[in-house]
């Protein structure tokens, strides 16, 4: 069984965003794997162990940088890599077109993970791209999986709570969430093995794909600006209770008599 | 004549409030709005839609009757329909619906999209979101035979502007393509959900324990409020994680966002920040969210909470009142 699990290298959320030009960030900032392709990674890795005959292959585009990512999924149980090599920033059209190019010549896939979202550039699309691409079935915000002989059985968490309990055939591509699975952490001993395991360098445009129909062009990236002037509501307890309900009512306007 | 088809979310029978910010967002000169339907909804709810603009109310059946709710056939149908109509542009809410729905057309149609737009220029196809984390704003082109945009939801004010709408049918042809929906199993809701609410009471670390959310809930149902959490009230397991606010939870946008014994860490932040406005309450004067808000108590929220709902049993929001009405109805 090949299991293939797409991730991506993304700064860290604690990083300090820094625009440079007009639509670039700052890149010397603390790397680290998407968070849901953490989950997405494990739970490739747990069906493998159960499976026993699969190898788990992690895939990846961006530049030299984004080795370190890989690097994470091999420690992580992953069996092999390949980087798609570019310094570029492609928008999702490409990315998805890339990445169903890279896994088609490296091999056949039986089932394709990926995180639900990533959280630089948030664009809630590459998957269904990628799906749309081989011409299979996806599911996305997946937080139960199971495989049966001939079709994957998964869970996708909707509002309140509730659950879209989805039979999908195989191969098909599935967008882990957060309570998928919880993510082992590596051990030193997985990292030092990892260091062996082969990583492969594809450049994106050594990769023969179409020219997507669409495009979409980041044109300006600003820093988000906070504007609040915070202002203090003192008093004994009830007091600031009506000083509150008055804001309510009369600032927010969310409340009416 | 420009055409714009809109997604519209029905929830029980309702259009959700939400979509009429995204009507609101499709209006033009010299466009036509098409209002896809693919859920029955009660004869009073279809007449809000021209009273924010839509032209014509399109209901997407198959075989003269609904298609069972399954993303894959629904993102079929709407492509079927917006090839059948000459609708190069569509919009829709990006909540979890609407994520599972919107970039499934995008891609059948091979479309350029932008899922959770706060700013929509339909004309220059142009649109601006939050990237990392609501760290920085882009501004997007879409460019290609279609654009498609996911619009965040409460992120466009809707504003009524009747007009004449027309109802239309369209009969789609559904293909077996590999995705089954074998069952809806429902959630715990305890109210108001997080992503439309107007009002959200959130809790943290100084909630302490699981019991103590009631607190929360209580002064929430005065208010017709929802209640959220941050990362360690779930982590913790003192509440599901459906509630969390923040980056790996839910991103809000409501009207008031009131964080109680959260500090506010960047993830959380980035769960909240357009909100209109933040009230915090902490015991800490150093919690990182001090900075970031509109009104500050410093205060223990054990004592101040309740004070709230004891003064709010005098007053219901039109929410609370609504739901009065609905229940006794």
């Amino acid at each position: 069984m090949r299991i293939y699990v797409c991730i991506k290298h993304v700064p860290d959320t604690a990083a300090r965003i820094t625009i440079l030009g007009k639509n670039r960030i700052d890149e010397r900032v603390t790397f680290i794997m998407n968070p849901y392709d953490e989950n997405a990674v494990e739970e490739a890795t747990g069906i493998k162990r159960d499976v026993g005959d699969a190898e788990v292959i992690a895939v990846t585009l961006g530049s030299q940088a984004a080795e370190a990512t890989l690097q994470s999924a091999l420690a992580m149980g992953a069996d092999r890599g390949i980087l798609i090599k570019t310094e570029d920033h492609p928008d999702s059209m490409i990315t998805a077109a890339a990445l169903k190019a890279a896994i088609e010549s490296d091999g056949k896939p039986d089932l394709i993970f990926t995180g639900k979202e990533s959280i630089d550039s948030e664009g809630f699309q590459t998957m269904y791209r990628l799906a749309a691409g081989f011409s299979i079935p996806a599911a996305s915000n997946v937080v139960s999986f199971s495989l049966e002989s001939d079709s994957a059985v998964v869970e996708c968490e909707m509002e309140g709570g509730s659950r879209e309990v989805i039979a999908m055939s195989l191969p098909c591509v599935i967008g882990a969430g957060k309570s998928l699975n919880k993510p082992n952490y590596p051990t030193l001993p997985d990292i030092m093995k990892a260091r062996k395991k082969e990583i492969k360098h594809v450049d994106l445009k050594d990769l023969g794909f179409e020219k997507p129909a669409g495009r979409i062009e980041a044109l300006e990236l600003k820093p988000a600006v906070e504007d609040r002037q915070p202002k203090e509501i003192t008093g004994t307890p009830d007091e600031v209770a009506v000083k509150i309900v008055r804001i309510l009512k009369e600032e927010a306007r969310v409340l009416h008599d | 004549m420009q055409k714009i088809g809109i997604l519209i979310e029905t929830k029980n029978g309702e259009i959700k409030k939400t979509n009429f910010g995204v009507i609101t967002a499709a209006r033009g000169d010299n466009r036509e709005l098409y209002a896809f339907l693919l859920d029955e909804i009660r004869g009073d709810q279809k007449e809000l839609l021209p009273s924010y603009g839509v032209h014509k109310i399109v209901e997407i059946k198959s075989g003269d009757k609904p298609i069972d709710y399954n993303p894959a056939s629904w993102s079929q149908a709407v492509i079927q329909a917006m090839v059948h109509f000459g609708i190069d542009s569509l919009l829709g809410l990006a909540d979890l619906k609407g994520q599972n729905l919107i970039p499934r057309i995008a891609a059948g149609l091979n479309a350029a999209l932008v899922m959770d737009c706060s700013a929509v220029d339909l004309a220059g196809h142009t649109v601006k979101k939050s990237q990392f984390s609501g760290r920085a704003i882009a501004t997007l082109k879409t460019e290609g035979d279609y654009h498609i945009y996911g619009i965040r939801p409460n992120a466009i004010e809707a504003a009524s502007t009747p007009c004449q709408a027309e109802n239309v049918s369209f009969q789609a042809e559904i293909q077996e393509d590999g995705l089954t929906v074998k069952e809806i199993k429902p959630g715990d809701s305890h109210g108001v959900d997080l992503t439309e609410a107007d009002i959200i009471l959130s809790g943290g670390r100084g909630l302490e324990n699981s019991d103590n959310f009631r607190i929360l809930f209580e002064c929430a149902e005065k208010m017709g409020a929802a209640v959220g959490a941050s990362r360690v009230a779930v982590d913790e397991g003192w509440v599901p994680h459906t509630m969390q606010v923040g980056q790996t939870g839910k991103t809000v946008s409501p009207k008031v966002y009131m964080a109680c014994g959260i500090s506010g860490s960047v993830q959380h932040f980035a769960g909240m920040k357009t909100a209109a406005m933040i009230i915090v309450v902490n015991k800490d004067p150093e919690a990182a969210i001090m900075k970031h808000c509109d009104y500050f108590v410093i205060a223990d929220l054990f004592e101040i909470i309740p004070a709230l709902t004891t003064r709010l049993k005098t007053a219901t929001t039109s929410e609370a009142k609504k739901k009065l009405k609905d229940s006794n109805g």
